[in-house]
C-alpha cells in the first residue's frame, strides 16, 4: 500500500474576518493525482494559499501534515524545503531578479536545509538546462527578470520549470490552465506527467474537465463553501462538466 | 534666539592670521566679503523653507575643532581603504579631513595639462586659474557658501584642459581623522574646457567611529562646451557624522554631466544639487541612492535650472529605509521663458522596510514656457508582498527574499553609473550593505576584498 503523504483535518481559514475554509478533509498518498474542482468562490485557491502558508491567510483551526511533518508550524520556504511546491494561478513579476539568481537561490536555499554543499556554477547551469527541455522553456527567458515580460504561456511554463528543478513531493497547480492556448496545456501538462513518479503527488486545481484530457486524475473531488461536498473517480469530472455546478449546490444548500 | 554661525565668526576673528597664513592669497582674497555676509546672515534651519526636515543650524551648532593650524593629523590611508573598489584602477589620492594627499607619482600618470591637486598648492602656483573659477558658480551670498568661503584654507583642484579625454577615472577619498570633534571645510573645484573629458569616484568614509564629525562641504563644476564628466560619489561615514555638501554646477552648451550619489551609511547628510542648463543641447543625469537604517537621517535636495533651450535632464532619486531612518527629497526643475524644447524629468520611489522609518517628499516644476515635456513623480510604499510570499515559496528564506527585493529595487539606479568595473562593485556594496556585512570598514580590509 502507497504511503500517506499529505493529511488535512478539518482545516478552518480565514482572510481578514471572512471565514473561507470551513472544515477541509483531504488524504493524498504517494503516487496519486488529485483534481480540485469547484465554483468561483469555493475557496480553491484559499486552500492552496493556506498549505503553502501565504501570511495572508490565518488558520482557525485544524491539521495539516506533509509525510507527517506538522504544515502549519512551518515556513513557508521550510514547507517547501519539506518538499510541498505550489504552481501560481498568478505567476509574480519581480523586476531587477534575473531567473537565474532567483533560481540558484532558491536551490541553495533548500540545499543548505538538507545539509548539502552549495551547487557548483557548471553543476546549476547544467541542471537548468536540463529541466528547461521538459517544459520547453525559451533560453533566453533565463537571463530575464522573473517572469518579467512573459506572456501567459511562458509564465505556466515556468512555473513548471521551477517545479522540475525544485523536485516537489506534493505539487499544487492552482488553476495552471488557466489563459493556456491548446498548444501551450499540451505542453504544460506534457511536463506534469513527466514529472510523475510513484513517490510524489499532484493535486490539479481546476475549472474546467479539459485539463484533466492530458493530467489525468485518481480522485475528483468537488470543493464547496470551503467544504469537499463530493469525491468520486474521473467520471465525476465529465458529470459536472455536463451538468454544471448547480446540483451540488442544491444538494448542500438546503 | 541662538547663532551657530557666532562661533565661526569668532574663530575667523580670532585666528584670521594663521587661517590665512595657513592658506594661499588667492583663496584669502574673498574671505572679508565672505565675512561680512556670514556676519549678517543665519544659516538655514526647519522654519526656512526647503529645510523643514533637515536643519542646517542644528548641525553646525556644537562645537567641533577645527584644524586651523594645519596640524598633520598621520592616518594609515593606504592600508585602509584602497581595497574597497578592488577591479577598478583609478588615479587615487586622499583627502584627509580637508588637506590633499596624492598617492605616489600621482602627478607623473596624469596626462599632460590635468591637475588633479591640492586646492591650497594650485592656488599658490596658479592664482589666475584660482582667480578665473573660484567662488563663479556658488552664489556668494549664500550663508553656507559663505561660510566655506571664510574658513576653507585647501581643497582639491581638478583641471582637464580643452580637448583632453582622461581615461582612467580620478577617485578621491575623503577620511575623517582626529582625536578630537572635528569640523572639515572641504572645498573642490572642477574645471573641464571644452570638449574634455572625466569620470571621478569619490568615496567618504570616517576613521574613528565613535568621534563626531562634520563634512562642510562645497563643490563648484564648470563644464565647458561638449564635456563630459561623470561623477559618482559613495557616503560610507560612521552615525556621528554629520555633512552638508552643496554642488554647483554650470553647463555650457552640448556637456553632458551625470552624478551618481550613493547613502550607504551616515548620521545626518544633506546634499543639494544645483545644476544651471546655460546652453543648448546639454544632458544631465542626476541619480540617488540611500540605503538608510539604525536612525540615519538622509536629505537631498536638487534644483535643475534650464536657463536654454532643447537641454535633457533627468532625476531619479530612491530610497530603502530600514529601522527608524528617516528620508527627504526635494526636487523642483525650473524651465526658463526662453528654455523651449526642454525635456526634464524627475523620478523618486521610496520603500520603507519598517513601520518606525519616514519619507519625506515634494518635488515641484516651475515651467515659464509651452514647448516642453516635463514629468514628475513620486511614490512611498512597502516591499511588494506578493513578490515575497512567491519568492518564499520557492524556499528562498524571507530575510534573503527581502534583500534581493531591495537590491533589485535599486537596480535600475546602479545602472546610471558607466565607470568601468564600478556597477559591479556598487552591487556588491549594496548586496552587502542590505545583508547587514557593510557597516564596519574593518570588514573592507579582510581578505575578501
Amino acid at each position: 500500500m502507497s504511503k500517506k503523504l499529505l493529511e488535512v483535518r478539518n482545516l478552518h481559514a480565514k482572510v481578514e474576518d471572512k471565514e473561507i475554509l470551513r472544515g477541509l478533509n483531504l488524504t493524498v498518498n504517494e503516487g496519486e493525482v488529485h483534481a480540485i474542482m469547484g465554483p468561483n468562490g469555493s475557496g480553491k485557491s484559499t486552500m492552496s494559499g493556506v498549505l503553502a502558508g501565504n501570511p495572508a491567510y490565518t488558520v482557525t483551526e485544524g491539521e495539516a501534515y506533509l509525510h507527517g511533518v506538522n504544515l502549519l508550524e512551518l515556513s513557508p520556504e521550510d514547507r517547501s524545503h519539506e518538499g510541498l511546491f505550489l504552481s501560481f494561478q498568478y505567476p509574480v513579476e519581480i523586476p531587477g531578479v534575473s531567473m537565474v539568481n532567483f533560481m540558484r537561490a532558491a536551490v541553495n536555499a533548500k540545499r543548505k536545509y538538507l545539509n548539502e554543499a552549495p551547487l557548483s556554477a557548471s553543476d546549476f547551469l547544467k541542471m537548468m538546462r536540463q529541466k528547461r527541455a521538459i517544459v520547453e522553456l525559451d533560453n533566453k527567458l533565463a537571463s530575464r527578470s522573473v517572469n518579467e515580460g512573459f506572456s501567459g504561456g511562458e509564465k505556466k511554463r515556468n512555473e513548471i520549470f521551477q517545479m522540475a528543478v525544485l523536485e516537489p513531493r506534493l505539487a499544487i497547480l492552482d488553476e495552471t490552465d488557466s489563459g493556456l492556448d491548446i498548444d501551450a496545456l499540451r505542453i504544460v501538462a506534457g511536463g506534469v506527467n513527466k514529472l510523475k513518479t510513484d513517490k510524489n503527488a499532484t493535486i490539479v486545481i481546476t475549472h474546467y474537465q479539459r485539463l484533466l484530457d492530458y493530467i489525468k486524475p485518481d480522485f475528483v473531488h468537488i470543493l464547496y463553501k470551503g467544504r469537499i461536498v463530493k469525491t468520486g473517480g474521473p467520471e465525476l469530472a465529465l458529470e459536472l462538466e455536463e451538468k454544471g455546478y448547480d446540483w451540488i449546490k442544491e444538494e448542500n444548500d438546503i | 534666539m541662538s547663532n551657530s554661525l557666532t562661533q565661526y565668526i569668532s574663530l575667523f576673528e580670532e585666528n584670521r592670521d594663521l587661517i590665512c597664513g595657513n592658506s594661499a592669497p588667492a583663496l584669502n582674497a574673498p574671505r572679508s566679503e565672505a565675512l561680512a555676509i556670514v556676519r549678517s546672515s543665519r544659516l538655514p534651519d526647519k522654519n526656512t523653507e526647503g529645510f523643514e526636515k533637515t536643519s542646517i543650524e542644528e548641525m553646525f551648532a556644537p562645537d567641533y575643532g577645527v584644524n586651523i593650524s594645519r596640524v598633520n593629523i598621520p592616518v594609515d590611508v593606504a592600508a585602509s581603504f584602497r581595497c574597497d573598489v578592488p577591479s577598478l584602477s583609478t588615479l587615487l589620492a586622499f583627502v584627509i579631513n580637508d588637506s590633499f594627499h596624492p598617492t605616489s607619482k600621482l602627478e607623473s600618470k596624469l596626462p599632460e595639462g590635468v591637475i588633479f591637486g591640492s586646492l591650497k598648492r594650485i592656488a599658490e602656483e596658479k592664482p589666475s586659474l584660482i582667480e578665473k573659477y573660484y567662488n563663479t558658480v556658488a552664489p556668494a551670498e549664500n550663508p553656507a557658501v559663505a561660510l566655506n568661503t571664510l574658513l576653507a584654507q585647501d581643497g582639491v583642484m581638478i583641471y582637464v584642459p580643452k580637448g583632453v579625454l582622461v581615461e582612467r577615472p580620478l577617485q578621491l577619498v575623503n577620511v575623517f581623522s582626529s582625536p578630537v570633534p572635528l569640523a572639515a571645510f572641504r572645498r573642490i573645484l572642477i574645471v573641464l574646457e571644452e570638449g574634455a573629458e572625466l569620470q571621478l569616484l569619490v568615496c567618504d568614509h570616517t576613521q574613528d567611529r565613535d568621534r563626531s564629525y562634520l563634512a562642510a562641504q562645497v563643490s563648484e563644476v564648470i563644464l565647458g562646451e561638449g564635456s563630459r564628466l561623470e561623477v559618482c560619489s559613495i557616503e560610507e561615514s560612521s552615525e556621528k557624522t554629520s555633512r552638508y555638501s552643496r554642488l554647483f554646477v554650470r553647463q555650457e552648451s552640448g556637456s553632458h554631466f551625470s552624478f551618481n550619489s550613493t547613502t550607504l551609511t551616515c548620521g545626518t547628510t544633506r546634499n543639494d544639487f544645483s545644476v544651471s542648463l546655460l546652453g543648448e543641447h546639454c544632458e544631465t543625469m542626476l541619480a540617488g541612492m540611500v540605503i538608510g537604517s539604525g536612525k540615519m537621517h538622509v536629505d537631498n535636495d536638487s534644483d535643475i535650472r534650464h536657463m536654454a533651450p532643447r537641454c535633457h535632464s533627468n532625476q531619479l532619486f530612491k530610497y530603502v529605509l530600514d529601522e527608524e531612518s528617516k528620508g527627504a527629497f526635494e526636487g523642483s526643475i525650473f524651465v526658463a521663458p526662453g528654455a523651449r524644447f526642454t525635456e526634464a524629468y524627475q523620478s523618486n520611489r521610496n520603500i520603507l522596510a519598517s513601520t518606525t522609518a519616514k519619507m519625506h517628499c515634494k518635488p515641484q516644476l516651475e515651467i515659464y514656457n509651452d514647448d516642453v515635456k516635463c514629468s514628475h513623480g513620486a511614490t512611498t510604499g512597502q516591499l511588494d508582498t506578493d513578490a515575497l510570499f512567491y519568492m518564499r515559496s520557492r524556499g528562498i528564506p524571507e530575510s534573503e527574499a527581502r534583500t534581493m527585493l531591495m537590491q533589485a529595487f535599486m537596480v535600475d539606479v546602479i545602472d546610471t553609473v558607466h565607470i568601468s568595473g564600478l556597477r559591479e562593485r556598487l552591487l556588491h556594496l549594496v548586496d552587502r550593505r542590505f545583508s547587514g556585512t557593510l557597516g564596519d570598514c574593518a570588514g573592507c580590509r579582510s581578505k575578501e576584498c
